[in-house]
């Protein structure tokens, strides 16, 4: 099947040398950072050593996990009008994965040590945890998809040994979640963090903005390849993300009301700093903002049944979910972690040029991989129906 | 016990004049040094070790607080960084409020507020960095002390999240170009590692004061917190004695005498 | 054969590739080096066989000892006790890393990362000259 990857209209390989440049700039600047120091290539700074990067893993697990919505249903439900979109969430997880491991890689200071973590296996650690649960759903994502996906190639059956990995890879989706979640939820002193709200804001905002970024993107896929998952699972999963969508912003309200009605100072201060500015910094008021108009807007387009079953503002929605959280998890929630520190002093946080470069070449390497892996998966379905079409005439 | 926060530090700060001043304190600010002592080191294990440190705040001037951060800088060849938000700090002086943020509001005296406070790592009983440090790269010696070990160290960073205290240090630059001197006795550290205060362990391991001590000349006492018989336990148990953010349940080995 | 003109084109820009150190070091022949022996002391912590063998494991295991289990002293081959410290007793007999360490280093192209940190007896010099602004 590989060689479909190989195969391709110019369009096909313009988009993969797009993708090959970005990641040889942000290549590039990740060995300038190591040949200079952090402290001159990025913007973090002692008090906030996770910045851009571990925000990028925060939404990103989130993303990987968007399988498990499709896959649930499918397996577990006999939701037929997954049927399609199955193999493509699975090789979008896979994807995903390595956008969130390489987040965690590329912060390390001394990456050439990296596998000082499974040399001295550490049970204490959570990112012990983080890597050996983003690892095995890595694995388990293309395990499963690679298998069916030839099952079809072969037009027969997947094999019955599979099913076991299937469940496994559903019960062992929202894991990445939690245990991601976990990194910065049991961390005294950090009252932003420190909710047991962390964990499940964690689940439903990536169970809805992952199908939505799928969405997006298996609509596009649509257009540009004639591909299509068809009208039923389009409208199933968009149900999905407006419930997830709701239950996400529930959970940020409650966090809300907690903070500020408590009026503990540890709590409140991180989200007056990122909503209306703490100490004479500002920086991120504006971006807090956008997420929560982003937030309404898709909400609004969501909940209404004319504007969520038309295609296009469907896909408005869908990119206001994304960004919305995107912007709360991916900055606000690292920003706000940090502001202000432990000694009680706001000490503002600019992500620098080529800190955001090397994120976005990570992503950069994730949307390669499913670019190919996508590639792959609708060539052989496209062949397949060229054969049907053949038979029946 | 109707006694808030704010009514108890002004009584505290009345006392600092006239250098009496006993409180039964139930609840927030654990001020007395017994019961300081009770609660972040309880019973203590006999026959154990546990460094501590208390540093007697009345009595450091500003002059002090310079010898100590130099003479400690010097000889662990911490790097002179001029960007305060990177720069590498193993001890430092702060003031009231951002030592000890939560009592900030409480309106302490002014002479409280004017006063220096020099800030190190605490040696929690119960260390969060150890916790999270992926590859035990941060890690407790059987007397108490947290270790860094650069040569394990991957610059994580998780440690610099975890602690509460802002006490760690990244190297954001190659430490060995901001060095303002050169100790060759010790080593530097590279760039991507984390650092911080060790307690001067390798003084200690031959028998030796920590540096800060040293140089504090009998301004900050150090000791087995753990024998009760030792000049440490004495001191803070006969003072009013502050720690750093002690409801976080961290049992810092660093103790204020205010 | 199919594919002929791809395979064996191929093949022969692999074989090239994997071979080019032999190439690029086709006929300058080096002598071996000779890492210059401290005068004065004779006798290592170990004999001078285990030393050269086994030196790499001997500082693994001493920075374990230090730095991990709080051990500063270790008793060589010959009895005596040493402090276990990489600047304050190796270098102090074995003065220079450049004439030392780095001679067979570089001759087997490894490329130890102990002078990141420690500082070597030849590098006070350089670090006082950069603090003296003559970076």
């Amino acid at each position: 099947m590989l060689e479909y990857a190989l195969k391709g209209r110019p369009k096909y390989w313009i988009w993969i040398l797009c993708l090959l440049v970005i990641i040889a700039i942000g290549f590039y600047y990740w060995v300038l950072e190591h040949k200079l120091g952090t402290g001159v290539v990025c913007g973090l700074h002692k008090d906030l050593t996770w910045g851009f990067h571990i925000g990028q893993l925060a939404f990103f697990v989130g993303a990987a996990a968007s399988a498990v919505m499709i896959v649930l249903p499918y397996y577990l439900h006999n939701c037929k009008e997954f049927g399609r979109l199955t193999v493509l969430a699975e090789f979008f997880a896979v994807g995903m994965v390595v956008v969130s491991m390489l987040s965690v890689f590329v912060i390390m200071g001394q990456p050439q040590r990296v596998f000082n973590v499974l040399l001295y296996p550490t049970p204490h650690s959570i990112i012990f945890y983080d890597l050996i649960v983003l690892s095995t759903y890595l694995f388990l994502n293309l395990l499963c998809g690679w298998t069916v996906l030839h099952a079809e190639y072969k037009e027969t059956k997947y094999p019955s040994w599979l099913k076991p990995f299937i469940y496994w890879a559903i019960l062992w989706g929202p894991s990445i979640h939690m245990v991601t979640a976990f990194l910065i939820q049991g961390l005294p002193g950090r009252g932003f963090w420190l909710t047991a709200i962390m964990a499940p804001r964690f689940l439903a905002s990536a169970f809805s903005a992952g199908p939505a970024l799928l969405l997006v993107l298996a609509l596009l896929l649509k257009k540009l390849t004639g591909f299509d998952i068809g009208k039923k699972a389009v409208d199933t999963l968009s149900k999905i993300i407006t419930y997830a969508f709701i239950i996400n912003l529930l959970f940020i309200c409650f966090e809300l009301f907690t903070a500020f009605y408590s009026g503990i100072p540890e709590h409140t201060e991180p989200f007056i700093y990122l909503f209306s500015g703490l100490q004479g910094h500002s920086e991120w008021v504006g971006f807090a903002w956008a997420s929560v108009i982003l937030a309404l807007i898709g909400l609004t387009l969501l909940v209404i049944p004319q504007t969520r079953k038309n295609e296009t503002t469907l896909v408005l929605a869908c990119i206001a979910v994304v960004l919305s959280v995107w912007i709360d998890k991916g900055l606000l929630l690292m920003i706000g972690g940090f502001t202000p520190n432990p000694q009680g002093v706001v000490v503002p946080y600019k992500p620098t040029f080529g800190e955001v470069m090397i994120g976005v070449a990570v992503w950069a390497i994730g949307f390669l991989i499913v670019t190919i892996l996508w590639k792959i998966a609708v060539s052989v379905y496209q062949s397949k129906n060229l054969v049907v079409k053949m038979k029946g005439n | 016990m109707a006694i808030d926060r704010r009514k108890f530090l002004k009584i505290a700060g009345l006392s600092f004049l006239f250098g009496t001043g006993v409180f039964s304190l139930e609840e927030f600010v654990l001020c007395r040094g017994d019961e300081v002592l009770a609660q972040v080191v309880g019973e203590g294990k006999k026959g154990k070790v546990r460094w501590a440190m208390a540093i007697d705040t009345r009595r450091l001037t500003e002059e002090d607080c310079k010898r100590i951060i130099e003479a400690c800088h010097r000889a662990h060849n911490v790097p002179d960084i001029p960007e305060p938000t990177k720069a590498v700090r193993w001890i430092w002086e702060d003031t009231f409020e951002h030592a000890f943020p939560e009592l900030a509001e409480e309106d302490p005296s002014e002479e409280l507020r004017n006063r220096k406070y020099l800030l190190l790592c605490n040696h929690c009983e119960n260390p969060v960095c150890v916790r999270v440090c992926p590859v035990q790269a941060t890690f407790q010696r059987p007397d108490g002390i947290v270790v860094q070990d650069y040569h394990r160290c991957i610059g994580c960073k998780f440690c610099m999240t975890a602690c509460p205290y802002g006490s760690r240090s990244y190297n954001f630059f190659h430490p060995k170009e901001y060095l303002k001197h050169v100790n060759p006795e010790y080593p530097a550290r590279t760039m991507g590692v984390v650092e911080k205060c060790i307690f001067c362990y390798e003084r200690l391991d031959q028998g030796k004061l920590p540096y800060c001590v040293e140089a504090a000349k009998g301004k900050i006492y150090f000791g087995n917190i753990y024998d009760p018989e030792a000049e440490i336990t004495r001191v803070i148990k006969e003072n009013l004695v502050l720690v750093r953010k002690p409801q976080l349940g961290t049992k810092p080995m660093v103790f204020y005498i205010v | 054969m199919y594919n002929s003109d791809k395979v064996i084109p191929g093949i022969i820009i692999f074989i090239i590739f994997f071979t080019i150190p032999m190439w690029l070091n086709l006929g300058g022949a080096k002598a071996i080096p000779r890492p210059e022996l401290p005068k004065e002391e004779k006798n290592c912590v170990e004999s001078k066989e285990y030393m050269r063998a086994y030196h790499m494991k001997l500082l693994l295991k001493w920075r374990n000892m230090a730095i991990r289990e709080g051990k500063r002293t270790f008793v060589g081959a010959d009895g005596k006790t040493y402090l276990i410290s990489l600047q304050n007793t190796c270098m102090k007999c074995h003065k220079s890393n450049e004439k030392f360490c780095d001679r067979c280093h570089k001759f087997v192209a490894t490329h130890p990362d102990c002078w990141h940190c420690h500082i070597a007896p030849e590098e006070v010099a350089k670090l006082r000259r950069w603090q003296n602004g003559n970076r």
